[in-house]
Order: structure tokens, then C-alpha cells, then sequence
């Protein structure tokens, strides 16, 4: 899978992780995700890491971690190519 | 104290009948489930998305009990529900056990506590005003009301936003059924809030006169309250009867029945809403509904200028509950 | 004129003592409760510490006298119930006193809860799923909130009033501040209220979602704290007014001044940056008393370890007592969170504290939130003149509510 690829496949994954009442086009994946922008809240955050977990196999150790990774859709997608593991996928 | 604004959602569609109307006639179903409105003008797109169907209907027949009484920041906020977020709970729950205890995600728990419906309203309205949530069983309504009541001797000239809210979910409707509870009478779930001051006015629905619950009371107990009422009321002209089809406690219901007045007119209301343990809000809202509009209108029933209506319920585990109402 | 309401009896079950003396004895020792999960079963036994009640249902139900399936809930809020009764002098034989004098008392039952009987319906829950016809029902009979305080209800033997507050952890602070009400509108003439919470697995992992678990003892209002413990436990006080304290003929040294309930309405879990509900409830307490912040001897803290919530608690401390603190430490260092019962339980505390004119500690505290020297209490301090308490109960939702006990 590309970055692109990625890219909307995040989208999406947020979209029902979060019951979001949007479609993957309202998403601009550089434009924040929290407060002013889709608005999410510490909770999403929360569902977000779960998220991470269980797609990508990446464990955020803190919830302090959360803000930086889930700024935007792009950094949640450097973050993975960053950080996945061979096995993963 | 008066009911200065009121809103239901139950299966029968009510929420808009102060515009609309409503068509009273039994819903036939073994599963009820409420006719939902469309929340939009409501609740917070934002903060709808992640309400289960109880929070939904709390919500929104609260925001519209206010905004027909024209209140914004009511001085209590009170509810009551027998069950609380059941749906949320479950699925919880169900992840519990499929994941065993791994990847959970914090949604679903955060909204199963009891009080969410209440606060999310709080949260809502941004008011900071006096909440509680009361959770007993059948008689969770009738001591929200009951507190509202002590509010307003309290505290003079406020407001209080008050009601019940319960939901019937797969799993509920399930277990429900296996403690026998839907087999004469349809499951049935619902949402009621109103806006209650110690004073009238002109958009005013009814004055509720009385609130009186007992629980597992000695024969003459019930015996004394359901004679005293009768005698100080100067007639009641229709009793909201709790009573299901095949009720086991039926021979409970016609003893109340006696006692207040055995040529009085009754209607069963759970034919409307169906059966769950705070039905008496809908019926409190059924009751002041027909108040409001001077005319009960209920099929082969119709009654012009009613005065005062008597909701009773009682259950097998000895609840027994009276809201009277007063045209105002 | 309005009446006062006095402490007429108390009764603690938590991971700290079975009664109220032992609950005494361990706050006044320094000894936590808190430890490795051994009663509940769990993925996160070795993993999340927790104040377990040391003793399995079984234990739980011989010392209770009951037969059957019943919620460990219930188990833990008849017991402590039943103390608080037997201090009143309202408890003869194995039931509750109805009859004082030839006079027959109106008596309320207000108990509290947030997970009621979900410890039996959690284990009930995986053969139910696989099939919706099995499992035996008696295992959900007390999921119901107001379920488990009928229970208790029925055991003590009271009729005329029964409520169930369920508002998150300030569930029984809320019961305490309604049973004062009714008493002063001369509903009731004695009322039994608290909270009620058995450890389950629903809750456990539940905070651990919103990954605000201590994996190691909690360590609250520290600079370095981590996360909250767990706890479970029930709390009751029997609370009366001026006409049944003459006719009980007891000299009640506490009595409950003041109370206050309001909201944060900032987010359905997490607290206000500025502590607003809190501020809101702990102004409004002092104000019913009619008390100024100066008189205030001793706070007992909602405290429960979480980064939010010590901070927010400590912004709205500042901002209704300045500069000018008083004396404050969170006994949930010991307890651990005990949800619906820690208002209960530490409204016992703080009559504990008044009675004996002692201040329990924080434990465990290296950095304390509040760096005046002295204003958080680090070990165990024996103090005199103390005349009054605010304890404060927080919780999800919002809701937040302070009790202020003073001396009679």
C-alpha cells in the first residue's frame, strides 16, 4: 500500500471509528483534526490510539503522545509508515 | 407546580402534536421502538454522533420541553430512568467479553453511565444549575418529579427542567422476555421531559396536583391514600391506568379503580407507549396533553373539558405510584 | 425555622476495614488498602492494583446473614448500612428500630450506585452472548441500579422511602444532600443515605480505556502523579433532625451545614480547565452554612490522582480560597476510587476527623500539587480547634457536588 493509499484508507477508518457524520472527500488530510477542524476531543483521541492498535499494530505508550500523531491525517500516516513493523498489514 | 412546557418520544408519534396533532390509537407491534424526529434544529451535529438512542430522545424532548416553555437555563435538571444507557452498556459489554478485556475503546463507556442523558443536556445548555439522575426502578420518574417539587418550595420562582427517559435494546428485550415481562403486553421504551414552575401562565399544559408513590405498602396503607384522594378531589373525571393486558396485578388495578370510582373512565396507556418502568412519563405527558388542549380524544373515548386526570401504576415487585393532574 | 441536620451514625466497608473502626485505625496508621487485585477476575489482576474489600462474596454474605445470589454491591451496602443503623440505635435483633417512644419514624433509604449488580451480570453476560436463552436469570436480577437498593432495603427493613442516585463519583454526596432536604421539609424523620460499588470488570476496564489507571499505587494531588486506583467499598451515615435527635436522645457531635450541587458542563469525562463545577459546589456549600472560606479547617479532597482532575480541583480551590488554604489531603490514597461510595465514605472520614481532631494524610506524596509548606497533608496530623470539613465529590458528566460538616 502507498502513502495515498493510506492516506484514504485512514479517512475512512476514522470516519466509522468516530461515527463521523461526513464523507472521506470532507477530509483534507493536511488540515487538523482536533478543535477547529473536524472538531474531535480527547475521547477521539482515545478511540484513535485503539485504532492504531488494532489496524497497525502500533501501541502508543502514552495518551500524552496523542495530540503530536493526531494533528492531521498525514501525520498519523507518517506516523505509521514510521513506525510499522514488517509483519504488519 | 405547572407543567409551563412538556415533550415526549414514544412509539406512538407524539413529539410534534402540539403543532401536528396525534392520533391516539394503540400501536400494534411486540416490539416497540420510538418514532425518532429528525434531531437536526435539536442537538449539536457534533455531539449527536456519538448518542445512543436513549441520549437522543432525552436530549431532544428536553431541549424541546424548554424551548416551548422558553427557558434557557433551567435552575434543576432532573431525571430519572430505571435502566439508564442500556445500549451503550451492552455494547460495552459484549466487547468486554469478545476482546477478553483487550482494545477496548472509551465511547460506549463514557456514555453508559446513568447519568448521561442529564448531563449531555447540562452540557448542551452550558448550565451549571443543580442535576441528579435517579434510578429507581419504576418509581424513577415520580421521584424526579418529587424533587422537583422540593426544588421549587426551596427555591422560589425558578424553573426545573424534569423527566425520564428508558431504552429497549436487543439485549434487554431479550432477557426482558425470559422474565416473562412482554407476554401479554408489547415492550415499549420513551422519553418525557417538562418544564415545571410554581407558577401559571399562559402557555401552561396542566398543574400537577399530586405525587404519591408506596412501595410494598400494607393493604390499608394504599387502602387510606386512594380513599382520601377521592374525597378530597371534587371528582376525577379519567384514570391513565397502568395496566397491561393480562396484568397480573389486575385485581390491584380495579381495587384502585373502586376506590376512586368504579363509573370513572379509564384508558390503559401502555397500549401507546408499552410497557417499561417509566411509562408514567408518557402518561403524564399523555395526561397534560389532553388538558392543554381541553379534550381527551382517545378513539371510542372522548371526554370535553377534562379537569383532573389519575395516572396509577403498580408492578409484581410492589411499586405503586399516583401523579394527579389539574386542568390549569 | 430550618432544622439542623445531625451525623446520628455511620457505618465503612472498604479495602481498609470492614467497619468503621477498622476504616479508623488504618487512616490513622498510614496503612493503604490498595494492592494487587485478588477477588476479581480479571486480564489486568497483576497488571492494575485496586482497594479490594478483603473478603469474597462468600465472607461477605455470613457477615451480612444472607442466603442466594446477591450483587456483591448489595453485599457491601447492606453491611455498611447496617452499622450506621446500629450507631443510631435504630437497629434491634435483624431489623431496623421503626418505633422510638410510642412514636412511629418515617425512615429513607437513599442509597447510591454506578454499577449496581454488573459484577454478577458481567459473568453472566459470555453464555448469554453465545446463546440468548442460557445462563440461570438470578444472575441479573440486580443489574438494575434501583435493584441492588431494594435489596438493601428489604434486608434493613425499610418501607417508606427508597431512592438510588446514580451520578458517577458524586453519586452519594448527592444521597447525603438529599436526605438533609427531605429531613428539613419534614418528609422523613430519619434517613439512611450513601452510596454502594463492588469492583467489576466493566469499570476496570473501562477507565482503562481512557488510560487514567495507575499501574502502580496511586499517588494523588502529587506533582508526579499517574493515575487513579480503583477501589471498592460502601459508605452510609444516618442523618436526623432536631425533633428525632431529642427523641434518639443522642448528643450528635457533627452535624451537616451545608451542600451544594452543580455542574461543569464542559465534557461529558473530563473537568474544566478552571474547576467552574467544582468552584460552583464548594461556594455553595460555604454559603448554605453561611461560613467564608477563612472558616473552613480542612478540605477532603475528590483527589483522585488523575492529572485533570487534581488540577482542576486545585485552580478551583484557588480561585474560592485565594492564597489563604486551608489544610487538604485526598484519603483516596488509601481507599482508592470508590466511585458511587466515596462520598459516603469520606463524609465518614471527615466526621472521623472532627470527632477525633486529627487530619489523615496523603499518601505516598513526594511533590504535592500545592507547594505552601503544610497546606497538603503529608502525615498523620493531630490539630486542635478544627470546627469544620468540606469534602468534595466529582465526577463524570459533570457533576459535582461538596458536603460541609461542622462541629455541633
Amino acid at each position: 500500500m502507498n502513502r495515498d493509499q493510506l492516506v484514504e484508507e485512514l479517512k475512512q477508518q476514522i470516519i466509522e471509528q468516530l461515527n463521523l457524520q461526513v464523507k472521506p472527500s470532507d477530509i483534507v488530510a493536511a488540515d487538523p483534526l482536533f478543535n477547529e477542524g473536524l472538531g474531535l476531543d480527547s475521547i477521539d483521541a482515545l478511540e484513535l490510539i485503539v485504532l492504531m492498535q488494532q489496524k497497525y499494530r502500533i501501541k502508543l505508550a502514552n495518551a500524552e503522545d496523542g495530540p503530536k500523531v493526531f494533528q492531521s491525517v498525514d501525520t498519523m500516516a507518517d506516523f505509521i509508515i514510521a513506525n510499522q513493523t514488517p509483519q504488519a498489514g | 407546580m405547572f407543567i409551563n412546557g412538556a415533550s415526549a418520544i414514544s412509539p406512538l408519534p407524539v413529539f410534534d402534536a402540539v403543532s401536528a396533532g396525534v392520533n391516539v390509537v394503540p400501536v400494534l407491534t411486540q416490539r416497540g421502538k420510538v418514532t425518532e424526529p429528525d434531531y437536526g434544529s435539536l442537538i449539536d451535529q457534533k455531539l449527536i454522533r456519538r448518542m445512543s438512542r436513549i441520549i437522543r430522545m432525552g436530549v431532544a424532548t428536553a431541549m424541546d420541553a424548554l424551548k416551548q416553555a422558553g427557558i434557557q437555563d433551567p435552575d434543576a435538571i432532573l431525571t430519572g430512568t430505571a435502566y439508564g444507557c442500556l445500549e451503550d452498556t451492552g455494547i460495552f459489554l459484549k466487547r468486554l467479553v469478545e476482546n477478553k478485556e483487550e482494545m477496548l475503546t472509551p465511547t460506549a463507556f463514557i456514555q453508559s453511565t446513568h447519568n448521561t442523558v442529564g448531563a449531555q443536556v447540562a452540557l448542551l445548555l452550558k448550565c451549571h444549575s443543580y442535576n441528579n439522575t435517579y434510578v429507581q426502578r419504576s418509581h424513577s420518574f415520580e421521584l424526579s418529579l418529587m424533587d422537583a417539587r422540593l426544588w421549587l418550595t426551596e427555591n422560589p420562582g425558578s424553573s426545573v427542567l424534569v423527566g425520564a427517559a428508558d431504552e429497549l435494546t436487543d439485549y434487554s428485550y431479550a432477557l426482558l422476555e425470559r422474565f416473562a415481562q412482554f407476554r401479554n403486553q408489547w415492550g415499549g421504551e420513551g422519553a418525557a421531559y417538562f418544564l415545571v414552575q410554581s407558577e401559571s401562565n399562559s402557555a401552561s399544559w396542566a398543574r400537577i396536583e399530586q405525587i404519591y408513590t408506596l412501595f410494598q405498602p400494607d393493604l390499608e396503607e394504599i387502602t387510606a391514600f386512594a380513599t382520601k384522594l377521592s374525597e378530597e378531589q371534587n371528582g376525577i373525571d379519567l384514570l391513565l391506568s397502568g395496566m397491561e393486558s393480562g396484568d397480573v396485578n389486575a385485581d390491584q388495578y380495579a381495587r384502585i379503580h373502586g376506590f376512586i370510582g368504579e363509573d370513572i373512565p379509564v384508558i390503559h396507556y401502555k397500549q401507546y407507549c408499552g410497557s417499561y418502568p417509566t411509562a408514567t412519563a408518557f402518561a403524564c405527558w399523555l395526561g397534560a396533553f389532553w388538558l392543554k388542549t381541553g379534550k381527551v380524544d382517545a378513539g371510542s373515548l372522548q371526554l370535553n373539558a377534562p379537569k383532573r386526570i389519575l395516572i396509577y401504576q403498580t408492578d409484581s415487585m410492589g411499586y405503586h405510584s399516583f401523579i394527579l393532574l389539574k386542568s390549569c | 425555622m430550618q432544622q439542623a441536620v445531625y451525623i446520628a451514625g455511620k457505618g465503612a466497608i472498604s479495602c481498609i476495614g470492614k467497619n468503621v473502626q477498622e476504616n479508623s485505625s488504618a487512616l490513622h496508621e498510614g496503612r493503604t488498602g490498595i494492592g494487587p487485585i485478588r477477588y476479581l477476575h480479571t486480564l489486568h489482576a497483576t497488571t492494575f492494583p485496586a482497594g479490594e474489600v478483603k473478603a469474597d462474596n462468600d465472607e461477605l454474605a455470613a457477615m451480612a446473614g444472607w442466603t442466594g445470589t446477591n450483587s456483591r454491591t448489595s453485599l457491601l451496602g447492606f453491611i455498611a448500612a447496617r452499622e450506621a443503623l446500629q450507631e443510631a440505635g435504630l437497629w434491634e435483633g435483624n431489623r431496623i428500630r421503626q418505633n422510638m417512644n410510642g412514636r412511629r419514624l418515617r425512615i429513607g433509604l437513599i442509597s447510591s450506585t454506578t454499577v449496581a449488580g454488573m459484577d454478577l451480570t458481567e459473568n453472566f453476560f459470555p453464555g448469554f452472548l453465545d446463546n440468548s436463552a442460557s445462563g440461570k436469570l438470578r444472575f441479573v436480577k440486580q443489574h438494575e441500579a434501583g435493584a441492588t437498593t431494594e435489596r438493601i432495603a428489604l434486608g434493613l427493613g425499610v418501607k417508606d422511602y427508597l431512592n438510588t442516585i446514580s451520578t458517577a463519583c458524586s453519586s452519594s454526596a448527592n444521597a447525603i444532600m438529599l436526605g438533609a432536604r427531605l429531613l428539613k421539609a419534614g418528609q422523613l424523620d430519619v434517613v439512611i443515605a450513601g452510596g454502594t460499588d463492588a469492583l467489576s470488570k466493566f469499570t476496570l476496564n473501562g477507565f482503562n480505556t481512557l488510560m487514567i489507571l495507575d499501574q502502580q499505587l496511586c499517588q494523588p494531588f502529587d506533582k508526579q502523579r499517574r493515575g487513579l486506583n480503583l477501589g471498592e467499598g460502601a459508605g452510609f451515615v444516618v442523618l436526623v433532625g432536631d425533633e428525632t435527635a431529642k427523641l434518639l436522645g443522642g448528643s450528635y457531635k457533627v452535624k451537616l451545614a451545608g451542600y451544594a450541587n452543580a455542574n461543569d458542563a464542559h465534557h461529558q469525562t473530563a473537568s474544566s480547565p478552571d474547576g467552574t463545577g467544582s468552584f460552583l459546589a464548594m461556594k455553595g456549600a460555604l454559603e448554605m452554612a453561611g461560613v467564608s472560606p477563612e472558616e473552613v479547617g480542612y478540605i477532603n479532597l475528590h483527589g483522585t490522582g488523575t492529572q485533570n482532575n487534581d488540577s482542576s480541583e486545585s485552580i478551583a480551590i484557588q480561585r474560592l480560597f485565594g492564597n489563604r488554604y486551608p489544610a487538604m489531603s485526598t484519603t483516596k490514597s488509601f481507599t482508592g476510587h470508590t466511585l458511587a461510595a466515596c462520598g459516603g465514605l469520606e463524609a465518614i472520614y471527615s466526621c472521623v476527623s472532627l470527632e477525633e481532631q486529627v487530619l489523615f494524610p496523603c499518601l505516598r506524596i513526594q511533590q504535592p500539587v500545592i507547594d505552601d509548606p503544610g497546606v497538603v497533608v503529608t502525615s498523620l496530623r493531630q490539630v486542635t480547634g478544627l470546627r469544620s470539613i468540606l469534602s468534595n465529590s466529582f465526577g463524570f458528566g459533570g457533576n459535582c457536588s461538596s458536603l460541609f460538616f461542622s462541629l455541633t
